[in-house]
């Protein structure tokens, strides 16, 4: 039984004058415990609406059309609300939102905020949830004696550190990690990559990591969902996309990465510009930018097709 | 991709550049202790720019780059060192002379959302350092020039994109409106401080194509301000990497990248992730975070975080060695 | 070359400023209230142009009617003490009550937009001084120091477009300096630096450019204070009796006694007008609020 599965999520923003601007159109995944899926993508594409509609965090204007969302096979997605909080946010599954190093309280000590997230989500006293932050501190390699500093004095790094620990205040199977590094320099990001993956191996984690940031995927993510303007166009696992991708979007997309090792060779970029989500182009949404576009790929969207054991890849030319 | 380095001329010179930022202190602090406070941003660089070249300035954040790119441009002022521009001591020159010298040397920024005055038009922003250099005898003449650098930045046709606001542009579109706006005073210099870091991966080739083209085409050379040494493996001729103020280890850029010497670099090189899953990156032998550029460590400034940290390491600060004829490094080890 | 003098041509035509106006124009139209805001200023702005052909009488008919008699079919606002008519009172009276009110904006605008965007731009021992004059008045009660000057000053219209002018340009320059500083730090300032703008170019282009739109709002926003403070003015009798202004048939509206004998005609309609024209002041500055700022922040 997988651990999380996504069929067919249509979650489309409203806008004023009654119009939708189709962010998640059509989503479907599925992730094992111990998987750790990378949904990758450029700004706008949709990535971030989706792990957001997992956790139904969603904005007032943020409607889920149609598609469902099961968690160990239970619906999670129209469970009562309030249900949801108590029972599957945060305990089940978490979230390490973008920009996390500002998401703490900064007028609350930072022991007091983790406390806070276990109180409410399970039956335990203060002491105990005190001891437990304390153990969450060490796990991610934070100095537990800090436990009652505020938020300022620490630094960009650690703070991630904090909301990871947050994260996994009440253990739970699945955390969606947005941008986790983004904000960091390249050396605390390399010691926040280091620490996810032995909290991976150590917890039998599973994880959704949301990047724009292809090497940063290659190095956590065994499988890969590229996502483009709401829409996934190439899901497999990591390795095999990486090394011979099939959507001209993620040939475009590794083409356009560089890389630190190896030789120097020419940057190739997509032109054109990611579409507007109120009127997304017909057919295939990337016709417009692809080189190698047909007839067909302007008038219907290519449905995903299965290109291994896997893989399923949304393009008329496979 | 040869890159030879086409003029041997010395374009920018700057020798021990110092830059230090006096930390504002509240009533109290000022009564009860003696010693001021400063943020120690640049704290003695010395390098050089040749004419036709890419030289690359990478670091993480607070190392003091950003400083520098307004230093080498006398946007701000330099607490001590000299900067010689074409041989000219643009420290020792009044004011009006530096408004004339500021037409061969010009900034792209970094933020294509605010680079941009938002209430202007894209003709106006491009066309202001014209009228500001007094360039063009009319402003049929002048409009001729912005219409000719929208078609050199490939923002075609020009027609649609002279009376439009910052706002309706993307991100890439408004960084080669930055494009056009520094080069069409035709400049020497081009510093770009960060150009690409907050547009889309699949934009940034295509602006860092463009800033090669045009390198060639107007005979330009860039001081290439970056984190991202993977981007500055692609783009830079020499590369300097900095740390707390100072440059750790300067030379040619992909000699660096493979064969990195001081410390620091490697260990900043060895964490840069590959967008190749079979190739993960090594733990990381340096610990902590880089310190505040208030209380700098004694000695070398890394001594603290580095792993080969010898006794010497804490005392004296390291030479500059020079390792061969282009290559420089600050360590103890190499002296 | 032939198709580059064709192009110049067609950008003849168009100047910033007035795509500018047509663009802010066709955004407005859409807020509601800002037009109705629109209208009714409008509508008052008129009347007091034309005031001379649309009152029935003028200020110096007197004895037409009865005085102090109600609303009537001749007389629909009713009549004052000296029997003349209210409604001609109010339509000429609008003509002072805006001049008062455009001027004092004027001079409250011009002083706190200079004072605030060489404040906020120099930070040195002048400009400290001059933020801390400021601040001096900022802290006076603003009504309490404009009836001292009108007292000194005399009873006159142009002491009380100065009493008023005066005393609002603080307020402003404290708005305008707080946008300079953070407006000096941006990045597209440093740009003009780094392509040889002086500081004067910078303060008064870039800045003021992007200052323009909080000022030109505040300006809407200070006439409709400055009829305000006209009319309290007025009211208390530092207004110049020799005019009529909606202040000053108050004042008379007090002094002559209507309002003890109940003669509710005097006073309602002149202050509905106040009411109503400081309203759709506000409306107006608020609509254009809406669109001239938000731009500033949308990415």
């Amino acid at each position: 039984m997988p651990l999380l599965e996504v069929n067919s999520l249509k979650m489309y923003y409203e806008v004023k004058g009654k119009r939708w601007v189709k962010a998640v159109d059509n989503v479907s995944i599925k992730i094992d415990r111990g998987e750790s899926l990378g949904l990758a993508g450029e700004s706008g594409c949709g990535k971030t609406s989706l792990s957001l509609s997992i956790m139904r965090l969603l904005p007032p204007n943020g409607k889920v059309l149609s598609g469902e969302i099961k968690f160990e096979n239970e619906d999670i997605l129209n469970m009562g609300y309030k249900l949801f909080k108590k029972k599957i946010a945060w305990k089940k599954i978490s979230l390490v939102p973008q920009a996390a190093m500002s998401a703490l309280n900064p007028v609350m000590k930072v022991g007091d905020q983790i406390v806070e997230a276990i109180i409410f989500h399970e039956d335990v006293s203060k002491e105990e949830a005190l001891e437990r932050a304390k153990t969450l501190f060490k796990l991610v390699g934070l100095d537990p004696s800090r436990i009652n500093d505020y938020p300022h004095e620490f630094s960009g790094g650690m703070r991630q550190r904090v909301m990871i620990a947050m994260a996994l205040a009440c253990n739970p199977k699945l955390v969606i990690a947005d941008e986790p590094t983004s904000a960091l320099d390249v050396i605390v990001q390399a010691q926040i990559l280091s620490l996810i993956k032995d909290l991976q191996k150590n917890l039998n984690l599973s994880m959704i990591l949301v990047t724009h940031d292809l090497s940063i995927l290659s190095e956590i993510c065994n499988s890969i969902a590229v996502m483009y303007a709401g829409k996934i166009v190439e899901y497999g696992p990591t390795l095999d996309v990486y090394e011979d991708p099939q959507h001209p979007y993620t040939k475009g997309l590794l083409a356009a990465t560089p890389s630190i090792k190896g030789t120097r060779r020419r940057l190739k970029s997509i032109p054109g510009t990611p579409p507007d989500l109120l009127n997304p182009p017909p057919g295939c949404r990337f016709h417009p930018r692809c080189p190698y576009a047909k007839d067909i790929c302007r008038k219907e969207e290519p449905p995903l097709v299965k290109v291994g054991e896997k893989r399923v890849v949304a393009c008329h030319e496979v | 991709m040869p890159r030879g380095v086409k003029g041997l001329s010395e374009l920018v010179k700057v020798e021990n550049l110092v830059k230090w930022f006096p930390l504002r202190r509240g009533l109290f602090s000022s009564l009860f202790r003696r010693e001021e406070l400063f943020v120690r941003a640049v704290d003695g660089i010395s390098f050089n720019i040749k004419e036709g070249e890419i030289f690359g300035l990478a670091g993480e954040s607070g190392c003091g780059k950003t400083t520098t790119a307004r230093l080498v441009l006398r946007l701000i002022e330099p607490t001590d060192g000299k900067i010689y521009f074409k041989g000219i001591d643009i420290l020792s020159i009044d004011k009006k002379e530096m408004r004339k010298l500021r037409k061969e040397m010009q900034i792209i920024f970094q933020d294509p959302y605010e680079s941009l005055n938002p209430r202007m038009f894209i003709c106006d922003i491009i066309k202001e350092p014209l009228k500001l250099q007094k360039i063009g005898n009319s402003e049929e003449e002048r409009l001729e020039m912005v219409y000719e650098m929208l078609e050199k930045v490939g923002l075609t046709p020009p027609e649609e994109f002279l009376y439009r606001y910052p706002h309706e542009l993307s991100g890439g579109q408004r960084q080669r409106v930055a494009i056009a706006r520094a080069l069409i005073l035709r400049p020497k210099l081009v510093v770009a401080d960060e150009p690409v870091s907050m547009l889309d991966v699949s934009i940034r080739a295509g602006i860092l194509d463009l800033m090669l083209d045009l390198k060639e085409e107007l005979n330009l050379s860039y001081l290439y301000i970056t984190h991202d040494l993977a981007t500055a493996k692609y783009v830079c001729d020499r590369l300097a990497i900095m740390y707390l103020g100072k440059i750790v280890e300067q030379g040619d850029t992909l000699k660096i990248i493979d064969e990195p010497m001081h410390p620091y670099a490697k260990a900043l090189i060895d964490a840069i992730p590959v967008p190749n899953p079979r190739v993960k990156i090594r733990k990381i032998p340096i610990k902590g975070e880089v310190p505040t550029p208030i209380h700098i460590p004694p000695g070398c400034r890394f001594h603290p975080r580095c792993p080969y940290a010898k006794d010497i390491c804490k005392k004296e600060e390291p030479p500059l060695v020079k390792v061969n004829k282009d290559r420089f490094v600050m360590c103890h080890l190499y002296s | 070359m032939e198709k580059k003098a064709e192009r110049l041509v067609i950008f003849k035509g168009k100047t910033g400023f007035t795509v500018r106006v047509k663009r802010t124009w066709s955004e407005f139209r859409r807020n509601k209230i800002g037009v109705l805001g629109l209208l009714i200023s409008l509508f008052f702005i008129v009347i007091a142009v034309f005031a001379p052909i649309i009152a029935p009488y003028s200020p110096s008919d007197i004895y037409v009617g009865a005085p102090l008699s109600p609303p009537s079919k001749e007389f629909p606002f009713g009549t004052d003490e000296l029997g003349r008519c209210i409604l001609s009172l109010i339509i000429y009276g609008s003509r002072i009550s805006l001049l008062v009110g455009v001027i004092a904006a004027l001079i409250n605008i011009s002083i706190g937009t200079i004072v605030g965007l060489i404040c906020g731009y120099y930070r040195n021992i002048l400009s400290d001084a001059l933020m801390r004059v400021t601040d001096a008045f900022i802290m006076m009660p603003s009504l309490a120091l404009m009836v001292v000057l009108a007292a000194i000053l005399g009873p006159n219209i142009y002491t009380i477009i100065l009493a008023i002018g005066i005393t609002t340009w603080p307020t402003t320059a404290r708005t305008v300096m707080s946008q300079v500083l953070s407006l000096k730090e941006r990045q597209y300032v440093e740009a003009v630096r780094a392509a040889g703008g002086s500081d004067f170019y910078i303060i008064f282009h870039c800045i003021l450019l992007n200052v323009l739109p909080i000022v030109f709002t505040n300006m809407i926003l200070s006439i409709a204070t400055a009829v305000l403070y006209e009319a309290g003015l007025s009211f208390l009798g530092l207004g110049d009796p020799t005019r009529i202004s909606w202040g000053i048939i108050l004042y008379y509206a007090n002094t002559s006694g209507a309002i003890i004998s109940g003669a509710w005609w005097y006073v309602i309609p002149p202050g509905i007008c106040i009411i109503l024209l400081v309203v759709a002041f506000t409306f107006v500055s608020h609509g254009l609020d809406e669109i001239l700022n938000p731009r500033l922040r949308r990415r």
